[in-house]
């Protein structure tokens, strides 16, 4: 797993030769805050910005997966950890939380319900302790294979566990049936955002804070070099079993928001699907950076809502974009932004301004031709029976014709090849640019 | 109970060698790579699938020869130009790239076939019963299938082991460098495995497709499963993988057929104390029937922590 490490962002900018020791010390307080408090001035006003309920919605979708990748991220990105069986951890923490909401609505317990998630995070953490012990005594392929059969245990054994799972249907809990504070009923959506939000920014502080402690440096180590960890004195396993509670905790806390949110709990919260989905999540935001899960949950539901409004076969794309950030840019969205830091910091960067504008047309034709072709075939394929009529960008056409299909195709292939020519006058502008900034900053 | 032994025998050693056909091509890969192909499964539908859209143009038999060419042509060139690319940035984005191949593969086959099963049939010259065990007609289809895994089983032997590609084959896996130094084409070699490998799934997915369920979540469905075979048997061992699909097969087979449960073993012992209801009392009734599916995860976890390396494997996973 150490080739992680390729990823990982830390060399791109050592090579760029960027310093962080050259910021002022005074500014370092500041500096670490002010992320936090714009993050939190986002939260706080973005309803008031996009009032619909669809983007409530949306948010609330956002908020929950930030939390879960970014748990996921202290496994695969800072302990370098694979795993395919996260979700476990966020569906046992939902079903924790469905219970202990039922249990407290019917006993009319004085717990409010700001406090729940907590049961999902506690949910977490006690199964992250059974399986962590069993699973992380190794760390690569064997690893990934035991969160694999994990997975699949779980997973088939909430269909056989029907009193407490609930079968096919779930178990539904009633989130307004709470002790009330302040006379908040966390009926209405806006306040069951500001809820998620609130457990958010603790969650993704906390999680922050975890990697600024020897244990998180410890967790990159291990993910590095396991072998010289345990020569300065350090037990690799407790290290990854301490990441992996730690990571199944906050996880946890995810599925007790999703619980909240959708005020019901079943067993696809905890299936491989939803364990593929927080993978791809992750991967597409960037797992070298901690902000890289963030960006990730938020394209990715952004993504699974407006790209299902527009097509049907969404997935297909999304998997399509999960395998050209694998092969084309495995530092994530994240990895690729941060890579212009340090030409930023030196003011080069503008010099890559002309080759990317070049590269943009192609890209842009690549793009719609291919789409263009995918639309067309789902067209013919799946839907002939509705007419092979369709509108595509505002351009109505029939897909039967040979005509749409070879403007379709030129534009794919036309694309590609004009951004195979451009891509050395990127790669070159790049060298540029770096050169230039390597000399500013020495 | 002798019936039950044979019938479910023979349909636990069909399912085992059928496994072996697609665990063998991924413990090829793996052996060769390092990495787990995650898509090995989808290319086992992409063959049933294939196969059945040829069928319904020429027939079973041409679907048989050409759905695993296409296929093995299809994983030659995702090896080329997918796998071969992503490599230089290390195994967890090539398994990454596969899982997402996967992922891609599925959507495509439910956009292109839809999520409803296919109607792939058995051929009318195979659709006859074979022979009559205690009353039950063991069908002629599936004793075909059982005579090509095991045909393709001593092929692939044979090839490996007498034929000087199968030794440039092996060489290649253990000391690519050296193979290279002798002036052999080592990534063609892995080009070729990678598709041959994906080809002997697709072959699976033919001619499993009309005794099973031809549909879009198939690969969903068995790819854990061979995972499963490739990592109890021991990764890159192919004596390995073939025990252990032998054992899958058993043992999921005989699973499905036992109706057994705690509640009624004790009923039959003459005790009558169940738990009324509960997790406890779910964990009462249930079935060996009902559990046969997590059977073998159980056995990868437990394989994997009391021996990492998998039964006959010598390396670690």
């Amino acid at each position: 797993m150490s080739d992680l490490a390729d990823i990982a962002p830390s060399g791109t900018f050592a090579q760029a030769g960027s310093r962080p020791s050259i910021r002022p010390r005074g500014l370092g307080l500041v500096a670490q805050v002010l992320p936090w408090l714009v993050a939190a001035g986002i939260l706080v006003a973005a309803p008031l910005v996009f009032t619909s309920g669809t983007a409530l919605t949306m948010m609330s979708l956002m908020g929950i997966m930030v939390v879960f990748s970014l748990s996921y991220n202290m496994l695969l990105g800072q302990t370098g950890l694979l795993s395919f069986g996260h979700a476990v951890y966020y569906g046992l923490g939902a079903f924790f939380t469905v219970h202990a909401m039922n249990v407290v609505a019917a006993n009319r317990l004085p717990v409010p319900l700001p406090v729940m998630p907590l049961v999902g995070g506690l949910a977490g953490l006690a199964f992250g302790i059974l399986f962590g012990l069993i699973s992380t005594r190794r760390a690569g392929t064997v690893f990934a294979m035991i969160s694999l059969g994990i997975a699949e245990l779980v997973a088939s054994g909430s269909h056989i566990l029907h009193s407490f799972f609930g079968g096919e249907e779930g178990i539904t809990a009633n989130r307004t049936k709470m002790l009330r504070l302040f006379d908040v009923s966390f009926g209405p959506q806006i306040q069951v955002y500001y809820l998620i939000a609130a457990w958010c920014l603790i969650c993704a502080l906390a999680m922050y804070a975890i990697t600024r402690t020897p244990l998180g440096r410890l967790c990159n180590a291990v993910r590095e070099n396991p072998e010289r960890v345990e020569f300065l004195g350090y037990e690799p396993q407790t290290i990854r079993v301490t990441a992996f509670c730690l990571s199944a905790l906050f996880a946890g806390v995810a599925g007790a928001l999703a619980a909240i949110n959708f005020e019901i709990a079943n067993s696809a919260y905890l299936g491989v699907h939803q364990s593929g989905v927080v993978l791809l999540a992750t991967f597409i935001g960037g797992i070298g950076t901690f902000i890289g899960p963030v960006v990730g949950a938020v394209v990715v539901t952004l993504l699974q809502v407006s790209l299902s409004d527009l097509t049907e076969i969404w997935q297909l794309y999304f998997g399509l974009l999960f395998i050209a950030i694998v092969m084309f840019a495995p530092g994530g969205i994240a990895g690729l932004a941060l890579m212009h830091g340090p030409l930023l910091r030196a003011g080069t960067a503008h010099r890559l301004v002309p080759a990317y504008l070049l590269a943009l047309g192609p890209f842009l034709l690549l793009l719609a031709g291919t789409i263009a072709l995918i639309e067309m075939a789902f067209r013919v394929l799946v839907k002939a029976s509705d007419g092979t009529e369709m509108t595509l960008a505002g351009i109505s056409f029939d897909a039967a014709h040979v005509l749409p299909w070879l403007v379709a195709g030129a534009m794919a292939a036309g694309g590609a090849l004009a951004l195979r020519a451009v891509l050395p006058r990127v790669a070159a502008a790049w060298h540029d640019a770096s050169e230039a900034a390597k000399e500013k900053l020495a | 109970m002798l019936e039950l032994v044979i019938v479910s025998t023979l349909n636990g050693v069909l399912y085992g060698m059928l496994l072996f056909l697609m665990a063998s091509g991924l413990t090829l890969i793996f052996s060769m790579m390092g990495v787990l192909n995650f898509a090995h499964a989808s290319f086992y539908m992409l063959g049933a699938f294939f196969g059945y859209q040829i069928s319904k143009f020429t027939g079973f038999w041409v679907g048989l020869v050409a759905a695993p060419v296409v296929v093995g042509g299809i994983g030659a060139l995702v090896e080329r130009y997918g796998l071969r690319n992503v490599h230089r940035h290390g195994h967890v984005p090539e398994l990454l790239f596969t899982f997402g191949l996967a992922y891609v593969i599925e959507e495509v086959v439910q956009m292109v076939w839809g999520k409803l099963p296919v109607d792939y049939r058995v051929p009318a010259i195979l659709d006859f019963p074979a022979f009559t065990v205690f009353g039950t007609n063991y069908p002629a289809y599936k004793l075909f299938m059982l005579v090509i895994s095991v045909a393709i089983f001593i092929a692939l032997l044979a090839v490996l082991t007498r034929t000087r590609v199968g030794l440039i084959i092996q060489a290649a896996l253990t000391h690519p460098n050296m193979v290279a130094m002798l002036g052999h084409d080592v990534p063609k070699v892995f080009m070729l495995v990678f598709g041959v490998g994906t080809g002997l799934a697709a072959v699976a997915g033919v001619i499993a497709g009309p005794a099973l369920v031809t549909q879009a979540n198939m690969a969903g469905l068995l790819g854990p499963i061979l995972f499963v075979v490739v990592v109890v048997g021991g990764l890159g061992s192919l004596t390995g993988a073939f025990a252990a699909s032998l054992l899958i097969g058993l043992v999921q087979t005989f699973a499905i057929s036992l109706d057994v449960s705690v509640a009624s073993v004790l009923q039959a012992a003459g005790i009558d104390a169940a738990p009324s209801g509960g997790v406890l009392g779910d964990l009462w009734t249930v079935t060996i029937a009902q559990i046969g599916p997590i059977i073998p995860y159980l056995l990868l976890v437990i394989v994997l922590i009391a021996r990492p390396t998998g039964l006959l494997g010598n390396r670690e996973a």
